[in-house]
């Protein structure tokens, strides 16, 4: 087992070596040919060294400021916050609808076609009503984000968990109606739990979804606190110094990818599958 | 000797057809003008913060009178979208034919193409915007086009592997290549995990060439349209564009779903239940 | 001459692991239909693949149709039926069909007249443009040992065909497939469960033992041919019965259950997975 592991761990780090050499080569390569696309060119601007965009982090962050590793720690902190309330506030959401249009197909087939349409609602664009109405109403600002990180999470649990619930084999079903079991009990007996593989592949892809909602929402709400604050700051400062911009965008894709791995932990605690059959 | 006929299973006279179709939709038609009517009814009746939530009657009328700037709009956004689009399909569809042939590849990168779909894509325009230009339309597509590579990645090479392991054998029996069971099972097989992808992704497209916008775009663009109207407080124009955008998305999902039931005719899904 | 030769053949999967078949001795001559029982896990699926070059042996010789194994199937000299039908969604009845014959490289016409010929000889003309999902299971199945037939091979390798099949379907097809069988001439190896059907359908009945596979005795199955729906009344045919299940109680029959930890089908799939 211990030898699988670092087998893993070995694969793992070849192919990360792999891709910055393949960076770095593009890099090198893009250089010594001029290589462009458009008004793309390859060098230290558009495409810093890998190296260089690290080495930023342990920089201060503004003249005799904290480092900037520090910094985007802080702001990474506040946008879990808010993705991570934003999170439970859409998973909440999305499962109670799911519950509730699996036992309606009349609700189903009313209902269904405006929550998939809702999605292409550019978040964006209402984000700014959200926050106006909801500091109007005295909420803080970071609880708007929350709302609009919750409107991207509950869409992904909402259909999942509607098919999850509905995948039930019917032969259970038969068998728990023999028992005169009541629609509750056979929710949590039956459909749920043949419902969780479901949920836990929607619960990755809204693991992501509520950090992008997050760093998204922080921006009409103009909050400086969070990684997107950061994002747009260093943007400003991007002609002079690039890798910190560089550097923020790497600590967002870490915040992203922590979310999604503490859901996948959860999951290997809580579900036991079958693999896949596979050919 | 007599054969064991059995009747196939009907599909249904084309009345009963088009008959069925109409009731599976009523709900949602009901749904949509009662909620309409309750919009306006609420907003004017209670008056409500009309300048958040303006009455769908001033919203559709907005909608014709700046009908000009909205269609060009679109048409731009719509541009970067379908552009991204095409380019993201095309390339992870790609990447999944390589995968699904050389198997090692795949379980070697398969860690990294996890976690490089739950980076947030997003937070990468400003840098787009800075290799191409923040008024380029290719800035956005490479956004679009990036949000479009995972889903279609995974769900493609899904859908190449998931292939029975007797179909193979049979494959082997006719002693049929690599290339013979890409070609005729694999390929066929994968069909409506692509479509899936697709349609995933033009939502995807739609919502990076419009966000990807925020940070930066053309006053042509759709999205800094909503983002410029917003700031000015001209809510039933920001609205109007809004509902524009929504248009423009549920069009090009409903278009590759049709191109989906043309080409399907066989799966399942289109199948009478 | 024989069509398939079989001589000291084992098969052990995996290092150290499961061992499927034990020194098995086997000659099948032409137009015979020899089938093949066994309890579950004995091992002959894995010895109907083994003549298909679809697994390796252990050790031992297979020979063919005068060829080894993995000649005979680069030249295509049998067609394989399974227990699923195996069909492609996305094909019509026809298509499917003429699948082999499409990758040998028949030409259109020729393609059309033998799968025409075939859908009469398995009594499904009318069908040529259905999908799978539109047909019974039985009429897959025939559809499945059409598109076997498509190219004539002399040899016919067949695994549990009607084991999805209802009772009276079975014994239907039963009677097809002989029919089919002396209409094209071919050798037939058939893999099945069932004591009646091994007796009714066959020349000789090769009783297998649990695992490790061996074979325990060969039955020499001396009823009329042609085979009719009469021939399952005759006493001769109960005592042909009678001998299969002795020899299958032997050595550990049906009634002496084994549970296998896994299935036949895992054996498979490890195989190709070491591939």
């Amino acid at each position: 087992m211990a030898g699988m592991v670092a087998k893993r761990v070995g694969m793992f780090a070849l192919v990360l070596a792999a891709l910055c050499a393949f960076w770095e080569g593009f890099k090198w390569f893009g250089e010594t040919t001029g290589f462009a696309l458009g008004s793309f060119e390859v060098n230290d601007r558009t495409l810093p060294h890998i190296h260089d965009i690290i080495g930023q982090l342990f920089e201060p962050s503004r003249t005799n400021g904290p480092l900037l590793i520090e910094v985007l720690w802080d702001a990474a902190l506040f946008t879990a916050k808010e993705a991570a309330v934003g999170f439970a506030l859409g998973a909440s959401i999305g499962f109670a609808l799911g519950v509730v249009l699996a036992h309606s197909r009349l609700l189903q087939r009313g209902l269904l076609p405006y929550i998939v349409a809702s999605q292409t609602v550019p978040i964006l664009a209402i984000a700014p009503m959200v926050v106006v109405w909801m500091g109007g109403r005295g909420f803080p600002d970071w609880f708007s984000v929350s709302v609009i990180s919750a409107y991207l999470t509950f869409f992904p649990v909402t259909i999942n968990t509607l098919r999850g619930l509905t995948s039930a084999d019917p032969r259970a079903l038969e068998l728990m109606n023999s028992y005169a079991a009541g629609k509750w009990a056979i929710l949590w007996k039956v459909r749920v739990p043949s419902a969780l593989p479901y949920l836990f592949a929607a619960f990755k892809i809204a693991a992501t979804a509520s950090v992008v909602g997050a760093i998204i929402g922080e921006l009409p709400a103009s909050i400086q606190d969070g990684l997107g604050g950061a994002i747009l700051n260093f943007n400003q400062y991007y002609a002079t110094t690039p890798t910190s911009l560089w550097a923020t965008n790497l600590i967002a894709a870490l915040l992203g990818i922590t979310f999604f791995l503490i859901v996948v932990v959860v999951e290997r605690i809580v579900v036991h599958r079958a693999p896949e059959h596979v050919a | 000797m007599t054969s064991t006929v059995v009747e196939p299973i009907p599909r249904g006279t084309l009345g009963r057809r088009v008959g069925r179709e109409l009731t599976d939709w009523a709900p949602a038609a009901a749904v949509f003008v009662l909620g309409i009517a309750l919009w306006e009814g609420l907003v004017r009746g209670l008056n409500i913060q009309e300048f958040l939530l303006p009455p769908p009657s001033e919203i559709l009328q907005t909608l014709w009178t700046e009908r000009d700037t909205l269609w060009s709009a679109g048409w731009f956004t719509f541009q970067e979208a379908f552009g991204g689009w095409l380019i993201g399909c095309s390339v992870a569809m790609l990447t999944a034919l390589v995968l699904a042939r050389w198997r090692t590849l795949s379980t070697a990168l398969m860690p990294f193409a996890i976690a490089a779909n739950a980076i947030p894509i997003i937070a990468f325009a400003p840098i787009t915007n800075n290799w191409f230009g923040a008024l380029n339309q290719s800035s956005k597509m490479v956004i679009a086009a990036v949000l479009c590579y995972f889903p279609v990645l995974v769900n493609t090479l899904r859908g190449l592997t998931s292939v029975r392991p007797q179909q193979i054998e049979l494959m082997r029996s006719y002693a049929a290549g690599e290339v013979e069971i890409f070609r005729r099972v694999r390929i066929p097989n994968a069909l409506p995990y692509i479509f899936t992808g697709l349609k995933v992704a033009t939502v995807l497209a739609m919502i990076g060439a419009i966000v990807g916008d925020w940070f930066g775009g053309s006053l042509d663009a759709l999205g800094v349209e909503i983002q410029r109207q917003a700031g000015v407080f001209a809510f039933t124009e920001a609205w109007a564009a809004i509902v524009v955008a929504s248009v423009l998305g549920i069009a090009f999902y409903a278009a590759v779903a049709i191109v989906e039931r043309l080409t399907m005719g066989w799966h399942p899904s289109s199948r009478t239940e | 001459m024989s069509v398939v030769s079989l001589q000291r053949v084992s098969k052990k999967f995996g290092v150290g692991g499961v061992r499927a078949l034990q020194a098995i001795d086997l000659e099948i001559g032409e137009r015979e239909f020899v089938s093949l029982i066994g309890p579950s896990g004995c091992g002959k699926s894995t010895l109907l693949r083994i003549v298909g070059d679809l697994i390796q042996p252990s050790t031992g010789k297979v020979v063919v149709n005068g060829k080894t194994p993995h000649q005979a199937r680069l030249d295509r000299d049998y067609g394989i039926v399974f227990q699923d039908a195996v069909l492609f969604d996305w094909r019509t009845v026809a298509k499917n069909i003429s699948l082999p014959l499409e990758m040998v490289g028949w030409d259109r016409a020729k393609r059309t007249e033998r799968v025409n010929e075939l859908l009469e000889l398995v009594e499904l003309v009318g069908f040529e443009g259905h999908h799978p999902w539109q047909l019974s299971g039985g009429m897959q199945q025939r559809v499945s040992i059409a598109r076997a037939l498509s190219f004539n091979p002399p040899l016919l390798l067949m695994d549990e065909p009607f084991g999805a099949l209802d009772e009276m379907t079975r014994e239907r097809l039963n009677l097809e497939l002989l029919r089919i069988w002396e209409a094209s001439g071919s050798t037939v190896v058939f893999v099945t469960h069932s004591i009646a059907e091994a007796v009714f359908l066959s020349t000789r009945v090769v009783v297998m033992s649990a695992r490790p596979g061996r074979i325990v005795g060969i039955v020499d199955v001396d009823l009329a041919q042609p085979r009719t729906a009469d021939t399952r009344e005759e006493e001769r045919f109960a005592d042909l019965i009678r001998e299969v299940r002795h020899l299958l109680r032997r050595d550990g029959g049906p009634d002496v259950e084994e549970p296998t930890p896994t299935g036949e089908q895992d054996f498979i799939a490890a195989e190709e997975a070491l591939d």
